[in-house]
């Protein structure tokens, strides 16, 4: 499944980022890489956008980059 | 006196700012970047060792905070260039230390240049507040220089900071190490151990040659490439290649060391850092479920900007008003010292009321830029960009946007400077390219008079409300199509941090609005006091004495004041058609015929290019009532209503709705968008765009009226 799938307060691990350098070396510079857990923190109207968690940093990404970055969903 | 010159790097919201603001005795300059918009802070220290009673000089330019060296916006460029072309002594590093696993990715790459180096870990109060403890002697065991924790606001760690940079920039050579995989390890050794064989020569250590070859660094390939030892090397760095290809299982060598990088931070940072509690970040949280919540997240950010255009308007046009009075005073007195010729026409109507008018707005700007300023420092508006960029990006427009369109409708220029906030610079000329859509302040005594000469006093505020919101919706399809056929390169990709909400100090704000305030004031202020001497000099010459004269004998033997004073309205509106100005209006004429508008009107726009206000005045003076006319004037409504037609009133109104704003604006324009070429492609896209939409208006109007 990928990131844009979850809902706020869902859990989940990076399996793999789809990305083309540029997107997935910003994504890599704030931290977000295969390996690492996330939590989703809240979307906007109509989830155009949404906040994640990652490291005790704070990260908003539009739908069209969360849909590049395959995680899997952790049960609590 | 020794002079170090120290750059300092970090990542965005580390507190850098503070930092140097922290510093005492220090000299602060704030500029720009080199032909772009930049921000540029620079500041002098002087420091004295006590020990050596040597005097020091230590020079700071604080580089734009970047979350990684790359160079996709402006900002993240001009950093990056510095941090490897510029000529510094050492590199200053700060880093959050609430945040320390994603700074030290910044700080693993800064590593790799091998400059000398120190690390900052700032907002150490912060930390220890949030139950963190950071060992910062073993963090400088690991990264091999210097760390120092800071907290800017406690003013902590600040002499040993100065202290520590006197000491680093006195090392021979960096001692800075990154230590990856030892897969990769292996390989760097075994391309070391080849240069040493060769006794290769070369400025930079064997280990740092083996790196940038295994990171296909183009300069050292262009290096190597032209010496005989590229022969042997070729087939070894190949190898190497493939052996961590292979061990990876990824074809990607930036992929395989942006994992290394994250390697070694994570490593790090389990190394040095322990959390005691978890009393972490629930004040953001509590914030945020507030202020992002799905359904009031948007009406709250209303109320915060109805109330800071409230304050920039209201309280603005206070000062506003007696900057205007006094500066209107100013040339009364200009005029008396230097009498009513040349000269004091010169001084009082050109450079002073230039002036004046670059001035005026500076209470507006302080005010909007303190109340911008509050809300970056705080971390709001990365909240206000999710919130609203579902609905911008439609348009090609970024979240952030919002701020400057919104700022439009008061007055264009600090709209332009407001387009700072954003960083990619696609987003910030296509944002610049539209603020004209929204019609600001200066525009509505023109529309106020149009209204209530043809559509009359009863529904004049609908009627207006209708005019600023087809600017609006016209506006957001300008973006629209500039996207799609001018702006089409790649989108950014939209990936931001929401930085943790943090109650700045008074004076890191007021640096903002000095900053932004002096350089408004320097370089407008520059611009449009040799544009508002054009402008005057267009208005008044050629002198035509013979007219002047004639009228005054007339004047004089005129018998009663009504005659007075239309023969001397008269004067002033030939006097006006005679001028450069009034030659070029009618000279145009044949550009505005076909959207029914007749020499007088073109003129009045032509000078409306000067300021909008202008307008109303010139349209006063061309229907011989004295400049003395404002909207309400209702002699004025009663000739504009005789003269006009409807369809070429109505095609007026859509052409003053769309085209070029007036020149202090059209300069912060050029400026913000970073050149004149860009004025004039504004000038064109305006100009074309009103004139089709004009010739619209008219020609439906026409239709409808039946004329």
């Amino acid at each position: 499944m990928v990131l844009s799938e979850l809902q706020k307060g869902d859990m989940a691990n990076i399996i793999r980022i789809n990305a083309e350098s540029t997107l997935r070396s910003r994504l890599n510079s704030f931290g977000v890489m295969r390996g690492e857990s996330l939590k989703v923190k809240g979307c906007s109207l109509a989830k155009r956008t949404m906040e994640i968690e990652i490291e005790g940093t704070l990260l908003a990404l539009r739908e069209e980059e969360a849909k590049k970055i395959e995680v899997e969903k952790l049960v609590e | 006196m020794d002079k170090i010159t120290v750059v300092l790097a970090g990542q965005p919201n580390v507190g850098k700012s503070s930092l140097i603001n922290a510093i005492s005795n220090a000299k602060l300059k704030v500029g720009n970047f080199a032909g772009v918009t930049v921000d540029k802070m620079e500041l002098d220290i002087t420091y004295c060792d006590e020990k050596t009673c040597q005097d020091y000089m230590i020079h700071v330019v604080d580089l734009p905070g970047t979350y990684s060296l790359v160079d996709y916006t402006q900002e993240e460029r001009v950093t990056k260039d510095a941090l490897l072309e510029g000529d510094y002594d050492l590199i200053v590093n700060v880093v959050d230390s609430t945040h320390l696993q994603r700074n030290l990715l910044l700080t693993t790459e800064l590593l790799e240049l091998g400059k000398k180096m120190v690390v900052v870990l700032n907002m150490i109060d912060e930390a220890q507040n949030e139950g963190i403890e950071i060992d910062e002697k073993q963090l400088s065991i690991i990264l091999g220089v210097p760390c120092i924790k800071t907290s800017a606001s406690q003013k902590i760690g600040i002499k040993e900071l100065e202290e520590s940079i006197i000491k680093v920039s006195q090392q021979k050579e960096s001692e800075s190490k990154v230590i990856y995989s030892d897969f990769i390890e292996e390989e760097i050794t075994r391309i070391q151990f080849f240069f040493q064989m060769r006794r290769y020569k070369s400025s930079l250590s064997y280990r740092e040659l083996a790196i940038k070859l295994l990171q296909e660094d183009e300069q050292t390939y262009k290096k190597i490439h032209d010496e005989p030892i590229w022969i042997e090397l070729q087939h070894i760095v190949r190898e190497a290649l493939e052996h961590l290809y292979l061990h990876t299982g990824s074809k990607d060598i930036k992929e395989i060391f942006s994992d290394e990088h994250f390697a070694f931070a994570k490593g790090a940072k389990m190394e040095v850092m322990s959390r005691k509690s978890m009393r972490a970040k629930n004040f953001t949280q509590k914030i945020d479920n507030l202020l992002i919540n799905k359904y009031l997240g948007i009406p709250i950010f209303f109320l915060f900007m109805w109330i800071l255009f409230q304050l920039t308007f209201t309280i603005g046009a206070i000062p506003m008003d007696l900057i205007d009075a006094s500066f209107a005073w100013l040339g009364e007195s200009a005029k008396s010292v230097l009498g009513d010729g040349v000269l004091g026409s010169l001084v009082a109507d050109g450079m002073i009321a230039g002036v004046g008018s670059v001035i005026m707005f500076l209470p507006n700007i302080m005010i909007l830029f303190f109340g911008i300023a509050l809300l970056e420092t705080t971390g709001y508006m990365s909240r206000v960009s999710f919130m609203l960029d579902g609905f911008f990006h439609k348009f090609g427009l970024h979240g952030k946007s919002f701020i400057p369109l919104v700022t439009g409708f008061g007055c264009s220029v600090p709209a332009y400077m407001a387009a700072r906030t954003l960083k990619n610079e696609k987003d910030r000329l296509l944002t610049l390219f539209i603020i004209g859509f929204m019609s600001c302040g200066a525009k509505l005594p023109i529309y106020v008079l149009f209204i209530g000469a043809f559509f009359g006093d009863a529904h004049a505020g609908n009627w207006l409300f209708l005019i600023y919101l087809t600017g609006a919706i016209l506006g957001l399809i300008a973006a629209k199509i500039l996207y799609l056929y001018v702006f089409n390169g790649d989108d950014e990709p939209f990936v931001m941090e929401m930085p943790k909400y943090r109650l700045p100090s008074f004076g890191l704000i007021w640096h903002t609005v000095y900053g932004q305030s002096k350089s408004y004031l320097k370089k407008a202020g520059t611009f449009i006091l040799a544009a508002s001497m054009l402008v005057w000099f267009a208005s008044n010459y050629p002198k035509q004495n013979e007219l002047e004269k004639s009228y005054a004998t007339k004047i004089e033997l005129s018998q009663n004041e009504e005659d007075k004073k239309t023969l001397g309205n008269e004067l002033n509106k030939k006097i006006l058609e005679e001028s450069y100005l009034g030659r070029v209006g009618q000279a145009s004429e044949w550009f505005f015929a076909p959207l029914g508008f007749d020499w007088k009107m073109s003129i009045a726009l032509e000078t409306g290019l000067a300021a909008k206000e202008v307008v109303v005045s010139t349209l006063g003076v061309l229907y011989s009532l004295g400049d003395e006319t404002d909207e309400n004037s209702s002699s004025l409504r009663e000739q504009l209503k005789k003269h006009i037609p409807l369809p070429a009133a109505v095609s007026f109104i859509v052409f003053v709705m769309i085209y070029l704003p007036c020149f202090a604006a059209s300069m912060v324009f050029a400026r913000e968008a970073g050149g004149w070429k860009y004025l004039l492609y504004l000038f064109i896209f305006t100009t074309t765009v009103a004139w089709l939409l004009s010739f619209i208006a008219y020609n439906v109007m026409k239709l409808i009226v039946g004329a």
